[in-house]
């Protein structure tokens, strides 16, 4: 089975600061290498405004991560997070699909383009001939 | 649940005017009936996937109480609509945006 892609985004508490971020981070990410997942990303989208008070902090620290895996790691790591007092939320998103789709719409759209200039470049030198013949005539 | 919806829209314009260039007869007699033409944003900008992270996007779609825009205003085609509620409650899941304002 091919391998799943997850964008997985959790808010930190507040009160931590960038150090312990950073270490909660790759703590996390220690725990998916060790589950045989790969991090292809993880940064830091910084401090922001929560749009709505989560345990009465009306801010967090958002942190992104992209994990290549099976989904077990997936399982673990959130069974940490949810255990973990730093980390306020979480969300998993898993986006080969939809990433798959969106190609697929893509090279959909390139090919129909192409057919569409094709057809287009076609007509017009049939047209070219067609005034160099009443020009001749 | 729609003519719960259409009833409040008329009534009094209680949330911010969403009926506005709704496609329906005023009720009115001689109402002027509004038809706007529906252009998707997203397929003119060819948008295969909407980001649940992209926050000032989604703003756009979410009037003062927070409801999802509906089609019908935003005149999006159902595909993007679908990625548009899907992106947007995600978003609203990791408290990007709210669920209710006040």
């Amino acid at each position: 089975m091919a391998n799943r892609q997850y964008e997985v985004v959790f808010i930190a508490d507040p009160v931590a600061d960038e150090g312990e971020v950073q270490r909660l981070t790759d703590n996390f990410k220690q725990l998916v290498t060790d589950q045989g997942g790969v991090i292809n990303k993880a940064e830091t989208m910084g401090k922001r405004q929560l749009a709505y008070e989560i345990l009465h902090k009306t801010e967090g620290t958002f942190v992104l991560m992209e994990i290549e895996g099976s989904g077990r790691e997936i399982a673990e790591l959130e069974r940490r997070m949810r255990v973990n007092d730093r980390v306020l939320r979480y969300i998993t998103v898993r986006v080969d699909e939809d990433r798959r789709r969106a190609e697929k719409f893509k090279t959909r759209r390139t090919a129909k383009a192409a057919r569409k200039n094709r057809a287009a470049g076609a007509a017009a030198p049939a047209k070219v001939a067609d005034f160099a013949s009443d020009e001749e005539a | 649940m729609s003519t719960n919806y259409e009833e409040r829209g008329r009534g009094y314009n209680s949330d911010e005017d969403l009926d506005r260039g709704r496609g329906m007869q005023g009720g009115r007699a001689g109402g002027r009936r509004m038809h706007r033409r529906r252009i998707c944003r997203f397929c003119i900008e060819k948008v295969d996937l909407i980001d649940f992270k992209d926050v000032r996007l989604l703003q756009n779609y979410i009037p003062e109480r927070g409801k999802i825009l509906p089609r019908r205003i935003s005149g999006n085609c159902a595909t993007h609509q679908r990625m548009l509620a899907e992106a947007i409650k995600r978003a609203r899941n990791i408290a990007l945006l709210p669920y209710t304002t006040d």
